[in-house]
Parts: C-alpha cells; structure tokens; sequence
C-alpha cells in the first residue's frame, strides 16, 4: 500500500460571529434597495426609496409627531410588558415550586395560552373601556404565559443537587429560593425575556390598530389609510429600531446578571 | 480549629432498612460513628452506601429504622450534619469566597461571617482564589471549596459522599494527604463513602464494608493509628487494604453484571 497522507477531516460545524457582516449586510440591502429605486427599478408608489423614509422620518421628528406617537407606545409597551413579566414570573415561580398549585396553575395556562390575544382586544375593551385599560391588558396578558411556561421550566431544570446542598447545610426554604433556585433559573428567565418583548411589540401595534388615537401602530394604520407610504415605512423603520434596542437591552442585562458563566 | 477529640457527638444508626419503589436498597443496618473518629463505608458500587450516608445525615427518610446523634455540638456550630459532595455542588454565580459564605449569610453578623471565609479560605490554601468562579478552577479546587464550606459551619458531623471520586488520580492523592491533616486537626467525627479503598485504609478507623445489594453490614475492621502517621506506602496498610480487596471482589464482579442487567 503506498504513502498517503492523513487527511484533515474534523473542519466545519462551528460558525462564528462576525460583526462587520452582520452590519455589512444592513447596509449592502439599503444601498441596493436605494440603487433600485433611483433606477427606477422599483415603483416608489409602493415601496419608497430608503431616502424618502429617512427624510419622512426627519420630518416627523422635527415636528414633534414621531416623539408624540413612540412616547404613547413606548409607556404601553414599558407598562404592560412589566405587569405581564411581573405577574408571569410570580406564577411560574409558584408553578415550579408547589405542587399544590402545579397543576392547577399549568391546567389555567394550558387553556389560555392558544388563545390568540389579539382576540381577546375586543373583550378588553368591553371590559376596560377603549382607552389605555385595554392596550394593556392585551400586552400583560401577552406576556403572561410565555413568561410562566419559561419560568416554570427554568424552576423545573434547577440542579435538584444544589437545592440538597442548600437543604443540607440548613437554608430556609425563602433562602433557598432566593440564593438558589432564582440565580439559577435566570438564564431560562432571561432567554424568556426576547420572546415576550417581541410578543409584546406584536400586540402593541396590533390593539393600537384596533382603536387608539395615538401611538405607532395607529400612526402606521392612518399612513396607511392615506397611501402615505413614506410615513407608513418611516413608522416601520420605527418599529424595526425599537426592537433592536430591546433585544440590546436584553444582551445588556444578560451580560450583567450572567458574568459568571 | 483543633478541638479534643472526645468532644464530637457519636452518630448511630439503628435497624435501618431503605427501599427505592420495590427495591431494597439498604437491609437492617445498624452502626455507631465514634466521637471524633472516621468512619468509611465502602462497598460494591450499588450496595447503598450514598444511600446509608443520606440517611445518616437527614437528607433521606429510610424505610425502617432510625439515626441518633447524641451529645457533643460545638457551641459555634452552625450546622450539625454537615456533607461534602462528590459533584462539589458550587453555584455557578458565586465566586469561591460567596460559596462559602452561602451557608453563613443570614446566621452570622456580616463582619464574622467574613472573617470566618478567610479563616476556611486560609485553612484549605484558598485565599488568593477567594475571587474566583467556580468555573475557572480545577476539580481539586473545587473540592477544596466544598470543604471549607463545609469547615465554615463549624460541624459536629462531617458527611463525605465520594469527595475525591470526581477528581484525577495525581489530584486525588494531594486531596487525600490535605484531607487527612483536616480531619485529624478538627477532630469532627467523620463518615466517609468511597469505593476507593486506599482512601479507606488511609482514613478509616473504622471501615464498615458492606455488602452487594441490598447493603449489609459485612464486616467492620478498626485501625487504631492516629490519621497523621498513615502513609500509604506502609505494608501493614497495603496488607489491609489486600484483605479488603479480598472481602469485596466477588461482590464488585457480581454487582457490576447486575448494574449492566438491571
């Protein structure tokens, strides 16, 4: 048998992150779509060039409009969305931890959770009236269940053998709950985090296009409404940047409360 | 930290029997920790030694039987029964000095707890790790930071559940020598799993062997040598450690295929 060489096999399966081209991407689309338009590739009737918005978006920042709507959406969004958590971590946590209200607590989210909320706005707004009460509810409600479900499970996935060693040097069970089984289901906690924030962007645009004067999702409808597809971009370009902000701020806090690992 | 070693509690257990579901685990076992002195069960992998070890320290209820711990806790003694873990069982999200301080947090005015890390932190050659992740060390580190927090309680009792198992033979050997010193400094009466029976010979002063399942006590052999003249090289131990090995081999082949079976 003749000389041959070993030939290296074990390449691949191990992506890497670049950062210059995930924002090289960005930008590579943004000057083609722009390129297409001033060819005149694309009809600009219906999707305006990149420019267009940037200018739509400058006037609306200027005269206050866009400051008028996000402020509006940016409460809802914050409010709700801390009620929904809040509420959501306390269930989970009880779910997780008691058995006495497991399986009640899991029968309760079973049956709602399908539910789409965006469903349930007209109910709301019998309910809470067609002012703020309702866009609320539809946001906490939203982040309800997926924040249980993700909490109940992180509970679920604590190492039992850390829980023994909080046990058998004589922790209380509020101490063990508070030193052990909340540090170590954060991450599962915060991995929930990007789900019900983009969830509850979802449904914020969603019950302000049901009945709301203000906010970006009425403001995006009415542009809408009027063929003002420049603005109706700008108000999406919006929405696009008020999700990378969150899912940033998320990053942010992961790398916080996450350093040990 | 040296204290007479006459003053710990004696641990005894009476008629205990465990079973799993349908499986007995432990049958009519009953056994006495001196004051002061090492225990070490050994055994077939199987035969309920951990099992034995949870019980004894309150962390399993056993089928029948009872355990009595009877006199002797210091009077700064935070936890009584107090175990050291083969998985070391650290968080994660605390640096060594916060492992430690876990069990003390709570109980002790900030300022003692703090001198107390340093003092266990010192003891088992921690202190220039004191900021570090669990993550960042080696096993034997880890364990090491089991121990102190285990030192940290001041224990009547000290529970060890195969510390060195998890860890490389070369890391296991230093561990053994500065576990050996600890115990023999702290005078805390100890039981110790393990399977390892070099470890036994070279702790015990008492090693319980027991038998495949369900666990039985075989036979219980004493070496009345003080710890800190134990050298592992010593015929006399090598012969005894022979004798054990002699004791439990049918035993280990045969809980072994059932491990495979079962």
């Amino acid at each position: 048998m003749p000389d041959r060489p070993v030939v290296f096999r074990g390449g691949g399966f191990a992506p890497r992150d670049r950062a210059r081209a995930a924002a090289a991407t960005l930008i590579g689309i943004v000057l083609l779509w722009q390129a297409g338009a001033s060819a005149g590739l694309i009809p600009t009737m219906f999707l305006p060039a990149p420019v267009s918005i940037v200018r739509a978006l400058w006037a609306l920042t200027v005269s206050g409009e866009l400051w008028a709507n996000l402020s509006v959406s940016l409460i809802r969004l914050a409010v709700g969305w801390i009620v929904g958590t809040v509420f959501g971590i306390g269930m989970g946590l009880a779910v997780g931890l008691w058995s006495a209200l497991r399986s009640p607590g899991m029968a309760i989210v079973s049956a709602l959770f399908p539910i789409p909320k965006i469903a349930l706005v007209p109910l709301f707004i019998v309910w809470f009236g067609i002012g703020e009460g309702s866009k609320l509810a539809t946001l906490a409600f939203g982040v309800f269940f997926p924040t249980v479900i993700a909490t109940a499970g992180a509970v679920d996935n604590v190492p039992r053998g850390l829980i023994r060693m909080g046990q058998s040097f004589g922790l209380s069970h509020a101490a063990i709950v508070r030193k052990i089984v909340l540090p170590a289901a954060l991450p599962a906690i915060l991995s929930g985090f990007r789900v019900t924030s983009s969830i509850a962007i979802v449904l914020l645009v969603a019950a302000e296009m049901i009945g709301a004067e203000k906010g970006i999702g009425a403001f995006v409808l009415s542009a809408g409404n009027l063929y003002d597809t420049d603005n109706l971009l700008a108000g999406i370009v919006v929405l696009s940047v008020l999700g990378l902000i969150v899912s940033w701020a998320i990053g942010r806090l992961e790398r916080v409360f996450l350093r040990w690992r | 930290m040296t204290r007479d070693t006459s003053s710990g509690p004696r641990l005894t257990v009476t008629g205990v029997s465990h079973r799993y579901g349908g499986m007995q685990a432990l049958r009519d076992i009953s056994l006495t920790a001196e004051p002061g002195e090492v225990m070490v069960l050994v055994g077939p992998s199987g035969c309920g030694k951990s099992t034995l070890l949870g019980i004894m320290g309150g962390m399993l209820a056993p089928s029948e039987g009872a355990v009595t711990c009877v006199g002797g806790v210091p009077p700064d003694c935070l936890n009584a029964l107090t175990y050291v873990f083969q998985d070391f069982s650290l968080l994660p999200w605390r640096t060594v000095a916060g492992n430690v301080a876990l069990v003390l947090e709570d109980r002790l005015p900030k300022l003692d707890c703090a001198a107390r890390v340093a003092q266990v932190l010192a003891l088992t050659g921690l202190t220039e790790f004191a900021a570090a992740w669990p993550r960042q060390l080696s096993g034997g580190m880890k364990q090491r930071v089991g121990i102190a927090r285990a030192l940290a309680v001041r224990p009547a009792c000290l529970l060890l559940d195969e510390p060195l198992s998890a860890l490389d033979a070369q890391t296991r050997d230093l561990l053994l020598d500065e576990f050996s010193a600890l115990i023999a400094a702290a005078g805390i009466t100890t039981v110790y799993v393990t399977h390892n029976l070099a470890e036994a010979v070279r702790l015990g002063h008492q090693i319980v062997v027991l038998s495949r399942r369900p666990g039985r006590v075989r036979d219980i052999l004493r070496v009345d040598r003080p710890l800190a003249g134990r050298d592992l090289a010593d015929p006399e131990l090598i012969a005894l450690e022979q004798r054990l090995w002699r004791m439990i081999r049918d035993d280990a082949a045969e809980a072994e295929r059932e491990t495979v079976h079962a």
